[in-house]
C-alpha cells in the first residue's frame, strides 16, 4: 500500500566538508517532530553522514560540486533521504558497496561508509551513471509512538 | 575542538576527544594525537570518548590509523568512554578485536603521575643537558 507522503524537505549545498554536519543537523532536526528515539535519531545522523561524505570525497574529487538532499516523511513514519549529486559517478557500484573498499587517496578512509549505511538504514538503494552523478537513497521507519503510552 | 592531550609518567597519553568525529573534523583531531606521539614516542595510547558528540566512520579510520602508528612503535591503543551508538560503529569495524574497550582504566594508569607543561619542560632541559 502506497503511504501518504506527510512532509517532506530539500536543501542543496556545495560539496565542502564543513557541511557535512550541517546536513546530518538538518535532518535531525526535520524529523524531530516524529519524536524519534535517541538511537534512532543516532542511526539516521550517522548514515546522513556516510552519503553526504561519499558525495563530497568521491562524486567531486578535484572540485566543488553541488550536493542535493531530500527528505520525506510518510504517515507510516517511514523517512526516506535521497542524497544525489552530479559528479563523476560510480563504476561498479556492487564493488564500491564491498567492505573495505575504498578509491579514497586519504588512507584513513576506512572504506565503511556503506557498511554502516545499510547496518543503520532498513533499506539502501545506490542509482548512478558514470560521469552524470549518484543517487543515494536511504530508507529506514521509525518505531511507534505508542510505545511511549 | 582541540583534543585535549594528557601526558603521564610511563609512556602514556591520554588523548580526550571533543566534539563530533566525521571527515571534516578527523583531520584536526589526527594531527593533534600524532603530534603528541611523534614528541613522546608513548608505550600506550588511551583514546577517551567521553567527550564526543557524533561518531561515524571516520572515527574508524581514526583508531586504526593510530592503532598502526602505536604497533609499529611495539606500542598500545586503549579507546574507554566508548558510549552505545560509537561501539555500535566500532563493533561493525571488527576494531573491537584489535584494541581494548574498556570502562575503567585506572588499572593502566592507577600509579602513574599526570605531568604538566613545567615538568615537561622541566623534562627536555634535563635532555638537553645530558645531550
Amino acid at each position: 500500500m502506497k503511504q501518504r507522503l506527510i512532509n517532506r524537505m530539500k536543501l542543496s549545498f556545495p560539496s565542502c566538508s564543513e557541511n557535512e554536519r550541517f546536513s546530518r543537523t538538518a535532518v535531525s532536526g526535520f524529523i524531530s517532530h516524529l519524536d524519534p528515539l535517541i538511537d534512532e535519531i543516532s542511526d539516521i545522523k550517522t548514515a546522513v553522514s556516510e552519503g553526504v561524505t561519499n558525495a563530497i570525497v568521491h562524486a567531486y574529487p578535484d572540485r566543488i560540486g553541488e550536493v542535493f538532499m531530500e527528505v520525506k516523511i510518510f504517515e507510516d513514519r517511514t523517512v526516506r533521504i535521497k542524497i544525489r549529486d552530479k559528479g563523476c559517478g560510480i563504476e561498479n557500484i556492487e564493488k564500491a558497496m564491498e567492505p573495505m573498499f575504498t578509491t579514497s587517496h586519504d588512507e584513513e578512509r576506512a572504506g565503511l561508509g556503506f557498511a554502516v549505511m545499510q547496518s543503520f538504514m532498513d533499506k539502501v538503494s545506490v542509482r548512478s551513471a558514470p560521469g552524470k552523478g549518484t543517487t543515494l537513497t536511504l530508507t529506514k521507519k521509525l518505531k511507534e509512538k505508542e510505545r511511549y503510552e | 575542538m582541540d583534543t585535549e592531550i594528557r601526558i603521564y609518567t610511563g609512556g602514556i597519553i591520554y588523548a580526550v576527544i571533543c566534539g563530533d568525529i566525521d571527515h571534516h573534523t578527523a583531520k584536526g583531531i589526527r594531527s593533534d594525537i600524532d603530534k603528541a606521539i611523534i614528541e613522546r614516542d608513548p608505550k600506550l595510547l588511551i583514546l577517551d570518548f567521553s567527550r564526543v558528540t557524533f561518531m561515524d566512520s571516520s572515527g574508524i579510520g581514526l583508531v586504526m590509523g593510530r592503532y598502526r602508528q602505536m604497533a609499529d612503535r611495539g606500542g598500545e591503543v586503549i579507546l574507554t568512554e566508548v558510549v552505545g551508538y560509537i561501539r555500535k560503529v566500532f563493533q561493525l569495524s571488527g576494531i573491537d578485536r584489535l584494541t581494548k574497550i574498556v570502562g575503567d582504566v585506572s588499572r593502566y594508569i592507577g600509579c602513574e603521575q599526570r605531568l604538566d607543561e613545567e615538568d615537561i619542560k622541566e623534562e627536555k632541559t634535563d635532555e638537553a643537558k645530558a645531550y
